[in-house]
């Protein structure tokens, strides 16, 4: 009976709390009832698992055709590399993908987790380049698909944090020439688009270096982004420069630490993790970001999905469910890291508390 | 003090002649491998025809016409899925907001799955989704969907009821066998753009919208209730006003991303400024002016933006004080 009465108290509570409450959860209801049916049929019961091509036609979308997929996955997650060879980028995403997973779930930190990823960084770049061990050598304009992504935007996020902090400290320095550069650095950069910045690191790095001093378009894209990411980086590490009390500054010069002392031990540390979140938001936006470079002609998981499906006049007509498999794959990594941020919140006001 | 400032002014100097230093061998170097590489440099070619055509365009353009033509008809392209898409995505994203505050919980549940599948997929993705939607799964012109009177969805776009004509006040599209004619057509490109930057921006103005509300102290509400007030008179009176302080800076900022973010159009072949200067780009070989072009319209747009906001600010800072 209290069972009952639970239940009966949670739902007039939270469905039913007034006349305009009941009415929206009712009209709600009937949206989800009348529109639900139709998606689980052509997500599973009337879709296409197999790679079949003629078993899609025939369903002539009244069902989702996830057989383009089976078809398509190796090139869709790995681009135009090796076929022969794609254990490489497998293994490569895997090693890359578990130092990220160690370092949210706290398994590494500190220097243990910088003395990993100095051994993770050079591996992956060795078994996608070879080269070496008898591996053949693949040139980077073979690469493509999830490890593509994956090292833009993870090089970016640890390429672009040591220059957003030297760029936020700039802003707070005392020569003004200093502050008036990175301020107008951080002002430009953020006030256009993506596009503009990744048009100029493939159109311009070329004319602007010297000759016979030509660096690949994935380094020059790289430095594109890294660039990019910086500048709104900077902006967060600033909040957070800014949000350490002014006592905290005082203190340590009481304590006779000097300028870069104090700042290493006392108001960076206390900066940044206040600003953690943020800089999570920053790493969701550098992760979707890279699906940019595609207009760049980089073949990364977006750019590899449309090789994969514009050229194959059989399977073409299925982008959607191309779209909707890698969609997935970017939506998993975007809210583990959201997530992430989430409870590091709450971590690190714990570790507020104990101190 | 006087070696302090001394040294500040030695190490100020230091940076700026490094600087002139590396500015200078960047533009020598750069020079010398224009004139190798046989590249023209100068705006000398915004005045010459522009040579391409335009898929579409508010400004009456033909390929005859002047590349700073071609390039102002890709601004007012621009301009012409921003405006809208802003509208729609405030409006939508308010709605979402508030509904992710609302005591329903089915309610609550929906827009907060919208706000986090939109947020975390990447926008060009979902741009591409939408234009191959519209392209490809909705049926050709001569079976077009009838969403209402006069208004027909297909393949070659949204044709709509439009002032002017020659039959009255309206012109209206009709069915006329293989296509529709008369009235306004949408194209493809501009619908899935609109379409596309209004969805996922709304997602970015409900946690703006949301967070801007629960900014306000509780107390607030609590004092409004025990007054008497109705809950729309305590949201009209108590909640908006306060909210709007905190909501307004950071909604301008959504609305510049998203006029930055139309710059996606390049992928789907919507011609706004960018895919025009990527084309000019393309065909006069001009890289460094055509990229400065575009940077310097963006500057100028953020800036403009920059001082709306700050007007906006003083302007709900006074509403708030009258209210």
């Amino acid at each position: 009976m209290t069972h009952i009465t639970c239940t009966h108290a949670w739902l007039r509570r939270n469905l039913f709390a007034d006349a305009i409450s009941g009415m929206t959860t009712v009209l709600l209801l009937a949206g989800v009832l009348w529109w639900l049916p139709g998606l689980i049929d052509w997500v599973l019961l009337k879709a296409v698992f197999k790679a079949d091509a003629a078993a899609c036609h025939a369903v002539n979308h009244g069902g989702a055709c996830w057989g383009v997929v089976a078809e398509k996955y190796r090139f869709i997650l790995f681009g135009r590399y090796p076929h022969a060879e794609q254990w490489r980028p497998l293994l490569a995403t895997v090693l890359l993908l578990s130092v990220i997973a160690a370092s949210g779930l706290r398994l590494l930190a500190g220097r243990r987790l910088l003395a990993t990823s100095a051994l993770a960084l050079p591996g992956f770049f060795l078994l996608m380049g070879g080269g070496y061990f008898g591996l053949g050598a693949v040139g980077s304009d073979q690469w493509g698909g999830l490890p593509l992504t994956l090292l833009l935007a993870s090089m970016g996020m640890l390429l672009a944090f040591p220059l957003a902090i030297a760029v936020a400290l700039g802003r707070q320095s005392g020569l003004p020439l200093l502050r008036g550069l990175c301020a107008l650095y951080v002002e430009l950069v953020r006030g256009v688009p993506l596009i503009s910045v990744l048009f100029l690191a493939s159109f311009l790095f070329p004319i602007i270096l010297p000759q016979g001093f030509s660096i690949d378009v994935l380094l020059r894209v790289q430095a594109g982004i890294v660039l990019f990411a910086a500048a709104y980086l900077s902006e967060t590490v600033r909040g957070g420069l800014q949000a350490v009390p002014a006592g905290q500054h005082d203190a340590a010069a009481a304590l006779g630490l000097g300028h870069w002392q104090s700042m290493r031990c006392i108001i960076l540390p206390q900066a940044l993790r206040a600003v953690v979140p943020s800089v999570m938001n920053s790493a969701v936006s550098i992760f979707k970001d890279t699906s940019l470079v595609t207009v760049v002609s980089l073949y990364e998981l977006t750019g590899s999905l449309s090789l994969a499906l514009a050229g194959d006049a059989e399977w073409r007509s299925y982008h959607l469910e191309g779209y909707l498999f890698i969609g997935l794959i970017y939506w998993i990594g975007c809210y583990a890291m959201s997530r992430f941020s989430q409870g590091l919140e709450i971590g690190t006001g714990d570790s507020r508390l104990r101190s | 003090m006087q070696g302090q400032r001394w040294r500040d002014l030695t190490i100020q100097a230091l940076l700026a002649a490094g600087l002139l230093a590396a500015l200078w061998w960047l533009l020598d170097v750069t020079a010398s491998n224009m004139a190798e590489r046989g590249i023209r440099s100068g705006f000398d070619f915004l005045t010459e025809p522009a040579g391409f055509a335009i898929g579409e365009s508010l400004l009456p353009f033909d390929s005859a016409d002047s590349t700073l033509r071609a390039l102002a008809a890709g601004l007012a392209n621009t301009l012409r899925v921003a405006l809208p898409a802003i509208i729609a995505s405030t409006l939508l994203g308010t709605m979402i907001g508030l509904g992710r505050l609302s005591p329903n919980l089915l309610l609550r549940g929906l827009c907060a799955a919208y706000v986090e599948i939109l947020r975390n997929v990447p926008l060009l993705l979902q741009l591409l989704a939408w234009y191959f939607v519209v392209t490809d799964l909705l049926p050709l012109a001569s079976e077009a969907v009838q969403l209402a009177p006069h208004v027909f969805l297909s393949k070659s776009g949204l044709s709509l009821p439009w002032f002017g004509g020659d039959a009255g006040l309206f012109d209206l599209p009709l069915q006329g066998g293989m296509n529709i004619v008369g009235g306004a057509a949408l194209t493809p490109e501009f619908l899935a753009l609109l379409l596309g930057l209004s969805l996922y921006t709304a997602a970015y103005v409900a946690e703006t919208v949301r967070a801007g509300i629960l900014a306000v102290p509780h107390g607030q509400s609590d004092a409004a209730l025990a007054l008497g007030l109705t809950r729309v008179q305590l949201f009209r009176l108590v909640l908006l006003p306060q909210a709007l302080r905190s909501i307004i800076p950071p909604l301008t900022n959504q609305h510049l991303s998203l006029t930055k973010n139309a710059s996606l159009a390049v992928a789907i072949g919507y011609p706004d400024l960018v895919s025009v200067a990527n084309t000019t780009l393309n065909q006069t070989g001009r890289a460094a002016e055509c990229i400065a072009l575009i940077m310097a319209v963006y500057l100028i747009l953020s800036l403009l933006t920059a001082l709306l906001s700050n007007w906006l600010e003083r302007r709900s800072g006074r509403w708030a004080e009258r209210s």
